[in-house]
């Protein structure tokens, strides 16, 4: 298959976005039936008649998870319907056991809101069409076959534990304008919105555990067009990496078949992590009809005033709002905040600043340091093996001048290592700056083995004290504090600054 | 003119898993024919202005509080299963993702 | 007088006071059940053993000193639409065959709790899709007063279990005159409650806005003690309205209706109806104004359309209600040889698994919602439904209640009607309405038909809640009747 360059292809064509989003609400019980929620159960003992959808079971809404909805929707800008009702999708499939699923359909509990995200210094206008409440599915496992994936499987069993959690889903208008920055704004708005649900309370967004995804919309127009062209729509993408790699891949392949003079065909496709393209899912002889009609087993959802205007009022510190809190506190530019955010950094920033760490110190060694490494093994900041206590206790070692930059380092490479709390790793690698008397020794021996620095600096080339600085590192194995060896040098050859 | 033809019947079928032999489609075609002459008989009623109603009732709001209520054990839940294993239940092949 | 022809009510007493228990009687009614039974076939399943088991529990219950409710230890019937714990649950149905619930429906729940005896499950009309009880994938069930006659649908076999002194006491359910009617063609009483006033958890779902659970009895005073103990709020069925059941034991101890309004819906009767049922129904009338009822005529214009919006409404909550009878968690899997797919598999089921009348309200409903036609159909129906509701509306403006024929025949004969749906369907035709608007309906016998010496029944609508009206209205009917017949109709009936 065929790609174009991501250049070329944003020379040619300027890409149309759009994001459905689904989260797994972080409610106790499930959306209809009291059944438990929690991850990793053993098979179908979270079920019960109605999630099991035994002939004679009724739902009934879980109102934590209306609420849940309705503070998402404020969050998002959005008005709240007056009255709304839930609706069955139907269609058949083993992992639903009603062969239907209960949705929203055109009257969702949230309608017409926004999200702001920031893209390099630009502030992206995310629109939000809708956002109502469903139920998830159970979970099929395929057997037999070579892959043990779907096609080719002998059976498949059916674990239903999963089956009637509530799921929130956000779905985007269609996002013009992006232009070369469309996979940089979908992660950006993936983030965004993962920390407004994590800030709100309303699911613990893990999405290793699939408990937030995205369905990804990609379309294209040639340039200079205002026509709209045939989306794509790549379902569920599990992470945010992932998000921005789809977007980018379907726009080169898009590209691609475009420039080439075919046309693209409305269909869904699957993300595939390894090779980071998409490929079709199975196209349907007909096409769906879900025949969707008001749940006659629920009755609407009326939202009084009230109501609203209390979970309104009970809504915490949004992110955005907080960022802007924490950057003036912290005292930093907008481009730091904002590479601060989309590294995901904000939070453990903040959490080794409420540790003890200064402001500058928190943000430079987990941006710079710390960002190397979990680049480097590819994983977050958040899941190293290292604390924001951790972290904020070697900035301490160094301002108190106990340890330098690159002893830090070093610290930082035990802790990462398994080798316990900074102060054990620095008792146990004997990590510590020269004192005065060793230093002085180390200078002198310096001084006697550089004639020709000694010579330049004393004749006035300042500049010069640079080498033996370094001659001075170099022979104290990097345990030396390099401002106090310089200050020594200078002292010891009687030139003054 | 029938207001239902064969193939609209076949659609329906197959919408409706239901495997319905060519014999069958026939018969079910004219049944649903006739039915179908009879009922859009509600089309008739002048209702542009009325509201639509899906429920009996006016209730609004009835919710549950978000509480764990006992499941039922995976014996239970897996006693009428015409096959398990592994404590699920087990299906035939799924041809497809869906939704 | 034995035991099977006394009333719930006298079977209460005799068991509250210890002249008889709960055994006793529980074994009279499965000796007249298994006397009668292979002429009538009105169960799908009795066992003995679990039914005594039960008997000896409420006696030892109500040994140790249990408050239970005047109907401790009554036996009853359950249309097997119902779940039981101990009791297979089919709906009558071949993809059903065996299955057993791992839970009680609230109705059976709260009745067990009150102690009353199951004794077995009733035939119905696959998932109670019919007006005849022919439509059951196991047995075709005999209207006691002429065996060759249908005993009403789709509750047939609880009406005919009851009307045959098998059971003093059964559940139905009503959707479209599913008690109603089968109460009528029997001479038995049968209540449709307020739609959200008897709980619908672990009830087959039908068509679920319009699924009614309700008692039929021999005895007004019956039906309301059954109504009571089984009714009001149930937090598990959504629908349930959380509101005080009214007074309907108190309704039918008082049958005083002197200065009541009724109103005669104009729009039934005249053509399509048998002269027999007009006849005892201008009795009806005279009757109600003897008893110093005023009645008038009220116009209700939409109910000509009821008919064709419920054959609209039902089926397209049936096709989505009926997709989880799929061969995959319960029930009947077919053609599963390892190398079908579950889809095929699926189709092959529900193929084989469900009758005829089944296959037709669901592809009739899949095509009532399809994209195109869902505004022309469903959509319309549901403002047709709006229309009905206000025109009862208007109507208990001027009247406490409206009468009507529940039927516009007497039981007609079985085979029929089996070939052409359109002539079953008109048996519904009165009592349709209150399903759709939700309101309270009961049947009461007013007497035999000219024609053919059948039950005729009287129906009496109420409003929403209330549902007392109902039985004040048909306590008085029957007790003005039975003075004049001399004891109840079903004496009348042919000894079994």
């Amino acid at each position: 298959m065929s790609v174009m360059a991501y250049d070329e292809a944003l020379d040619r064509f300027e890409p149309v976005l759009g994001l459905e989003t689904h989260v797994e609400l972080g409610t106790v019980s499930k959306m209809f039936c009291g059944c438990p929620t929690t991850f990793g159960a053993p098979p179908n003992t979270h079920t019960c008649p109605t999630c099991l959808a035994l002939p004679g079971s009724l739902p009934v809404a879980n109102v934590e998870a209306i609420e849940s909805t309705i503070r998402i929707g404020l969050a998002l800008n959005c008005s709240i319907a007056e009255w709304c009702r839930f609706a069955r999708k139907n269609y058949f499939y083993p992992d639903m056991p009603k062969n239907y699923q209960i949705s929203q359909y055109d009257e969702p509990l949230c309608f017409d809101g926004y999200l702001d995200v920031e893209v390099e210094g630009k502030t992206v206008r995310i629109e939000i069409e809708r956002v109502h409440l469903e139920e998830d599915t159970g979970k099929s496992t395929h057997v037999g076959g070579a892959t043990g994936r779907i096609h080719g499987a002998d059976y498949s069993i059916v674990d239903y534990n999963r089956a009637g959690i509530p799921l929130v889903e956000i779905v985007t208008k269609p996002i013009p304008g992006t232009d070369k920055l469309a996979p940089e704004v979908a992660r950006a708005y993936g983030i965004e919105l993962r920390e407004l649900m994590r800030s709100l309370g309303v699911s613990d967004v893990r999405m290793e555990e699939g408990s937030m995804r995205f369905d990804v919309n990609v379309s294209l127009m040639p340039r200079g067009s205002s026509e709209w062209g045939t989306r794509t729509e790549t379902k569920n993408v599990n992470s945010l990496r992932s998000v921005e790699r789809s977007v980018r891949g379907e726009i080169q392949r898009q590209a691609a078949i475009l420039a080439e003079g075919g046309r693209i065909i409305q269909e869904t496709r699957h993300f595939h992590e390894d090779t980071g393209t998409t490929t079709p899912g199975r196209s349907k002889e007909e096409a769906q009809d879900y025949r969707y009609f008001p749940e006659p087993d629920l009755v609407p959802i009326a939202p009084d005033t009230a109501w609203v205007a209390k979970l309104k009022a009970e809504l915490p510190e949004l992110p955005s709002v907080r960022r802007k809190r924490l950057q003036a506190e912290w005292g930093v530019t907008d481009h730091d905040m904002e590479s601060m955010h989309n590294a995901d950094a904000i939070e453990i920033v903040e959490a080794t600043i409420a540790a003890g760490a200064p402001a500058a110190d928190a943000r430079k060694w987990w941006m710079g340091e710390l960002a190397r490494r979990a680049n480097e093994t590819g994983t977050s900041l958040a899941e190293l093996p290292i604390t924001p206590a951790q972290v904020a206790r070697v900035t301490e070692l160094v301002a108190s001048g106990a340890l330098n930059d690159k002893l830090a380092r070093e610290a930082f490479d035990g802790v990462l290592a398994g080798e316990g709390d900074p102060d054990e790793v620095v008792a146990a690698r004997g990590l510590q700056i020269a004192d005065e008397g060793e230093l002085a020794g180390i200078i002198d021996g310096v001084l006697a083995g550089n004639a020709d620095a000694v010579e330049k600096v004393r004749s006035g080339k300042i500049a010069a004290v640079g080498a033996l600085v370094g001659g001075v590192m170099k022979a104290s194995r990097g345990k030396a504090d390099a401002a106090r060896a310089r200050e020594l040098i200078l002292e010891k050859l009687g030139v003054s600054e | 003119m029938s207001a239902i033809t064969r193939d609209e019947v076949a659609h329906l079928a197959r919408l409706s898993r239901l495997a319905i032999s060519d014999d069958e489609l026939d018969h079910y075609a004219t049944q649903l024919d006739d039915i179908i002459a009879a009922v859009a008989k509600v089309a008739e009623v002048a209702a542009e202005d009325v509201p639509p109603s899906s429920h009996a009732l006016p209730l609004t709001n009835v919710f549950r509080a978000d509480e764990v209520r006992p499941s039922l054990t995976p014996e239970q839940a897996l006693s009428g299963a015409p096959a398990v294993e592994d404590d699920r239940f087990r299906v035939p092949r799924i041809l497809g993702e869906e939704a | 007088m034995s035991l099977i022809h006394k009333s719930a009510a006298e079977l209460g007493a005799l068991i509250a006071t210890g002249e008889a228990s709960a055994v006793e009687v529980a074994e009279a009614h499965l000796d007249r059940i298994e006397q009668v039974e292979p002429k009538v076939q009105a169960f799908l399943h009795v066992d003995r053993e679990v039914t005594l088991e039960q008997a000896r529990s409420v006696d030892a219950r109500l040994a140790a000193g249990e408050k239970l409710g005047p109907l401790a230890g009554v036996p009853i019937a359950h249309k097997d639409i119902f779940t039981t714990k101990d009791m297979p649950t089919t709906a009558a149905s071949k993809i059903l065959e065996g299955w057993r619930p791992p839970y009680d429906a609230t109705v059976t729940a709260r009745l067990r709790q009150a102690g009353l005896v199951i004794l077995g499950k009733t035939n119905l009309d696959e998932f109670a899709m019919g007006s005849s009880t022919e439509n059951s994938a196991y047995q075709v069930t005999r209207n006691p007063w002429d065996l060759a006659k249908i005993p009403g649908g789709s509750s047939g076999g609880s009406s005919a279990a009851v009307s045959a002194y098998e059971a003093p006491l059964s559940t139905g359910t009503d959707t479209g005159g599913s008690i109603r009617q089968p109460a009528a063609v029997t001479g038995i009483v049968g209540m449709k409650p307020t739609y959200g006033g008897s709980s619908r958890y672990g009830l087959i779902a039908f068509a679920s806005s319009l699924d009614t659970p309700g008692p039929f009895a021999r005895n007004v005073m019956d039906a309301a003690l059954l109504h009571a103990a089984f009714s009001g709020h149930d937090p598990m069925d959504s629908t349930s309205i959380d509101a005080t059941v009214p007074d309907v034991v108190a309704a039918a101890k008082n049958p005083d209706i002197a200065g009541m309004r009724i109103g005669i819906v104009k729009e039934f009767g005249g053509e399509g109806y048998q002269q027999g049922v007009l006849n005892r129904f201008h009795d009806a009338v005279e009757l109600l104004e003897s008893l110093g009822a005023k009645v008038v005529e009220v116009s209700c214009p939409s109910f000509t359309t009821a008919l064709p919006a419920y054959y609209l409404i039902a089926p397209s909550e049936c096709s989505s209600n009926l997709a989880r009878f799929d061969a995959m968690r319960y029930g009947l899997r077919v053609g599963d040889d390892g190398t079908r797919s579950a889809e095929e598999v699926m189709a092959l089921t529900r193929a084989a698994g469900f009758g005829p009348e089944v296959k037709r309200r669901i592809m009739l409903g899949t095509y009532a919602l399809s994209s195109g036609y869902y505004d022309a159909y469903y959509g319309q129906a549901q403002k047709v439904r709006t229309l009905i509701a206000r025109d009862f509306e208007a109507a208990f403006h001027q009247v406490d209640v409206l009468i009507s024929p529940t039927t516009p025949t007497t039981a007609f004969s079985i085979g029929e009607r089996a070939d052409d749906p359109m002539a079953m369907y008109l048996a519904d035709l009165c009592t349709i309405p209150s399903n759709l608007a939700g309101n309270a309906a009961m049947s009461v016998p007013c007497g035999l038909a000219d024609e053919d010496n059948l039950p005729v029944g009287l129906q009496i609508m109420a409003p929403v809640l209330g549902d007392d009206r109902c039985y004040r209205v048909g306590a008085a009917v029957e007790k003005a009747l039975e003075s004049r017949w001399g004891g109840p109709l079903l004496k009348e009936a042919p000894a079994l």
